[in-house]
């Protein structure tokens, strides 16, 4: 008997999902690609400034351990050290690969790859090619899969949406029940695994820099099936990005790598022509706040110190919120060389040239740290054990989830240029253990009674039929709007549990009104709207979720930040201290006098705080709503410590 | 910005690929920095024609909305773009849109791109490597060819070189400009080049270059400004010297 081919459902054809199947092809496996749209346009094209990796061609003393160490501080300790530094160990390799795919990567004048600056490190770590690097990753991995697709291993289903994993009796994921976007019909597919690589949730936002298909809805549902949600209030607020109506556009975080500079007139309403404004009268607030970080802070600490400077200080650009992002000292041959892209998107959409005159921008929810609960299982030195098939496996059996959409690289912060690294590793990652489980099945998917099957697709259909009823007044779209303005209003950069706890009010409402939508399109053929009352529902839950585990959690963290749990830190505090404080601590009481003045009760505010919250947020559905719990973090590699950006 | 604060939008629809297609008109308040998605967007909260009529939302395909996915890709005023950077400002009105008349119609502004992806398969445009294992790093490559490449590779299969060529139409097989300047992005690579006479001679065939009738007008609308009749002249050169080389060996 020819040897049975391991079978596997990825949905989403991003960076992770792309990744996961080039390496499932790569070990013989068979693999069903399913995507909203053909997976060459997935969200992973909007990433722009670059792709993170010690490599240390500078000589500056970069190594993958000071990765690691800036990303779980950047991530304020929230994340498992053991994947985080398994991740940036695997960094250069995954670059050199991706080089090695024909990414046109800038290059050194000896024709290496070229490194530049990101924020929340003081090395030359990230890789890029011009302005899209995000878009060059993706191509190149979706060339891979199209070979491997031209060579009959992958079957794509594109302009297909995943409704739910499908559960056997012993609750073990057998395959998912599938929605033909343009025939409507609803079908169960079949696999050993199915694995989750649909992205992050930015549309419950509305507005954001997230693209449509980033909707948060696949792993809402796999919550709604009975899967853990982790750290779902971690939500990223990128502190640049340029107004718009349809959508807040990135501009990335290069800009600042490439020297961009943020300021304000020290004036308030100052009407000038910013160009005229002397130096004297800018107000380089970061750099002033950060003289060693400067621009290059991690985005949490530059989004908060926007939202001061144009809210508390009132000295937002025009008397509006906006603060400028100013190249205009560099030359225009340097900046279209190293920033080209992200620049002709600027001029594109607002008219004025980036080059000649500051850009105006303002912060908008990015990325979140959050996601789907998956698992991990450790070597025993301090990195992962690539053959296991816990690796990123959810607590679903057989059901897995990858990129953006798991929850356990960022922590409670992501440093920019690290997404489309963790995107490509957790897809590669996971790939051996993904073959080991299928080996491992005592029964596979074939043995599993056609029933099963059967009834999930005929419940779906049952579901999107009674969408498709649907006849009240109101219109979901701007229900959708309405959702997203309650999170923006409430649950953003900074956070309250009064305002939390309306806004939990005003979803539950949206929630009563949900029940009253109509379907505003009845018709047989490639129609949207009863997929888009499926999204808002999930989109409702996501937001209870996110929302939930916000007014829960009591403290200061990364990009959870709540003013009345600021731990006021001194000014003249030194990280290390804390470190030492740990130590001495083992040998008794430690003395107020051994410390600068202040800095003893601030450490022990320090670690009562995470000792009660140095845990990862874990949503479980019940009842209709998230029940929120606590599990451990894992932190044996690096002892956590006050983060600090001077 | 334009006295008027109303934007008048135009809208071929269709329901299915086989039926007829139809103009319906929609009247919507103006809004700053609104673009031809924001409206279309706008449309969805309030379904209403400019005659009162309820209809159902227009459908149409978008992903990004900042022109680095293709998604968006549609005729606005007669000419062929994204419609994320369509901003209303800058545009007449009516605004009349209609879909891409080159691929089948899927339903009102959605159309099938998939001949795009299938050309990609034929011309192999992909780098063939040994594996994904760690076997170190790639090819040394000079700045100034890297850049080039990277001109070729910003390339979002949108369509609009194909919708512009005067030879490129439903019922051939031309390739056209976006697949032949992929072939030379390939070929350009020192790990594609391995394969280049493969490509050449796929791109040598039924449906390749040859069709090239050199309008030129691929290149006026190539939202990504790549420089597509070059790549049409190099791939000319290249396999104007298979064809030699193949004279010569056989």
């Amino acid at each position: 008997m020819p040897k049975r081919k391991p079978q596997f459902i990825v949905i989403g054809g991003g960076l992770a999902g792309l990744a996961a199947t080039m390496k499932l092809c790569e070990d013989k496996a068979r693999v069903t690609l399913v995507s909203y749209q053909p997976v060459k346009r997935s969200h992973s094209v909007c990433a722009q400034g670059g792709i993170n990796a010690a490599i240390d061609t500078k000589g500056e003393g970069d190594s993958p351990e000071t990765h690691f160490y800036d990303t779980v501080k950047g991530g304020d300790f929230l994340a498992h050290q053991p994947l985080v530094r398994d991740m940036c160990h695997q960094a250069p390799a995954i670059v050199h690969l991706m080089d090695r795919l024909g990414v046109a990567f800038n290059r050194t004048p000896e024709g290496h790859l070229e490194f530049r600056r990101f924020g929340g490190t003081l090395f030359s770590r990230t890789a890029f090619a011009g302005a899209t690097t995000g878009q060059q990753l993706l191509y190149a991995l979706d060339e891979q899969v199209r070979r491997y697709e031209h060579d009959g291993q992958v079957q794509k289903l594109e302009w297909h949406e995943y409704l739910s994993a499908i559960l056997d009796s012993q609750g073990v994921c057998r395959g998912a029940v599938l929605h033909d976007l343009h025939t409507g019909e609803i079908f169960s597919a079949k696999g050993d695994a199915v694995i989750l690589a649909t992205g992050g949730p930015a549309q419950v936002y509305g507005k954001t820099t997230g693209s449509t298909v980033c909707n948060g809805v696949a792993t809402t549902a796999a919550y709604l099936q009975g899967a853990k949600y982790a750290n779902g209030e971690f939500i990223q607020v990128h502190p640049t990005a340029i107004p718009g109506q349809d959508k807040l556009r990135l501009m990335s975080e290069s800009a600042r790598g490439e020297g961009g500079r943020i300021w304000v007139p020290r004036k308030k309403n100052d009407d000038r022509d910013p160009l005229t404004i002397p130096e004297s009268e800018r107000y380089y607030f970061l750099e002033e706040n950060h003289p060693r970080f400067g621009n290059l802070v991690p985005r949490d600490v530059a989004s908060r110190e926007i939202h001061d400077v144009v809210y508390n200080k009132e000295l937002g650009v025009e008397g509006q919120p906006m603060v400028y992002l100013d190249l205009t000292h560099q030359s225009e041959e340097f900046l279209e060389h190293r920033l080209g892209g992200i620049l002709d998107i600027y001029a594109k959409f607002t008219g004025d040239n980036p080059k000649k005159v500051p850009m105006k921008i303002f912060p908008a929810v990015h990325y979140s740290m959050g996601g789907i609960w998956t698992d991990y299982e450790s070597n025993g030195s301090g990195l992962i054990d690539h053959q296991s098939p816990r690796n990123q496996m959810t607590s679903i059996q057989g059901l897995y989830a990858a990129g953006e959409c798991d929850y356990q690289f960022h922590g409670a912060n992501r440093l920019g240029a690290n997404s489309l690294l963790s995107c490509i590793y957790t897809g590669l990652m996971m790939g051996p253990g993904l073959i080991q489980y299928s080996r491992n099945l005592n029964s596979h998917f074939e043995d599993v009674p056609s029933s099963v099957f059967d009834q999930a697709r005929d419940q779906w259909q049952g579901r999107m039929q009674s969408f498709k009823q649907m006849k009240g007044p109101e219109n979901p779209y701007v229900l959708h709007q309405e959702l997203g303005d309650i999170l923006l209003a409430n649950v953003l950069i900074v956070r309250e549990n009064s305002k939390l706890e309306k806004a939990l009010t005003q979803i539950s409402d949206l929630e009563i009104r949900f029940k009253n939508v109509q379907c505003l399109d009845t018709t047989h053929w490639s129609n949207p709207a009863p997929s888009m009352i499926q999204q808002l529902f999930c989109q409702i839950q996501l937001a209870k979720i996110i929302t939930q585990g916000a007014l829960v959690r009591n403290e200061f963290r990364g990009a959870h930040y709540k003013p009345e749990y600021d731990l006021n830190q001194p000014k003249d505090f030194d990280p290390h201290e804390y470190v030492e404080y740990i130590e001495k601590k083992q040998y008794g009481e430690v003395l107020e006098s051994e410390f600068p003045s202040g800095h003893t009760a601030y450490m022990k505010r320090y670690e009562e705080c995470n000792e009660q919250w140095l845990k990862t947020t874990i949503a479980k559905h019940n009842n209709n709503q998230p029940e929120i719990s606590f599990e451990e973090v894992n932190t044996s590699l690096v002892q956590p410590r006050p983060r600090k950006y001077d | 910005m334009p006295e008027d604060k109303t934007i008048r939008l135009k809208i071929k629809r269709q329901d299915q690929p086989d039926s007829k297609a139809y103009w319906e008109e929609f009247d919507l308040p103006h809004k700053p920095r609104a673009n031809v998605i924001s409206c279309l967007m706008d449309i969805q909260m309030n379904p209403v024609t400019r005659q009162e009529k309820t209809v159902t939302p227009v459908v149409w395909e978008s992903n990004c909305l900042e022109e680095v996915c293709g998604s968006c890709t549609m005729i606005i005023n007669g000419k062929v773009r994204q419609a994320c950077t369509a901003l209303i400002d800058a545009l007449p009105q009516p605004i009349v849109l209609e879909p891409l008349t080159k691929f089948p119609i899927v339903r009102d502004l959605q159309v099938d791109r998939t001949r795009m992806f299938e050309n990609l398969k034929k011309v192999k445009a992909w780098i063939h490597i040994d594996g994904t294992y760690n076997i170190g790093e790639g090819p040394v490559i000079p700045e100034k060819q890297r850049a080039k490449a990277y001109l070729l590779s910003e390339c979002m299969t949108c369509g609009c070189c194909l919708e512009a060529c005067p030879q490129f139409t439903k019922n051939n097989n031309f390739v056209g400009a976006s697949t032949i300047s992929q072939v030379r992005l390939f070929n350009m690579h020192p790990t594609g080049a391995m394969e280049s006479e493969e490509r050449l001679e796929t791109i040598m065939g039924d449906g390749g270059i040859a069709d090239c009738g050199n309008a030129q007008v691929c290149v006026e609308v190539c939202p990504k400004k790549i420089p597509l009749t070059e790549s049409i002249a190099e791939i000319g050169r290249e396999t104007t010297l298979q064809l030699l080389k193949n004279l010569f060996l056989k």
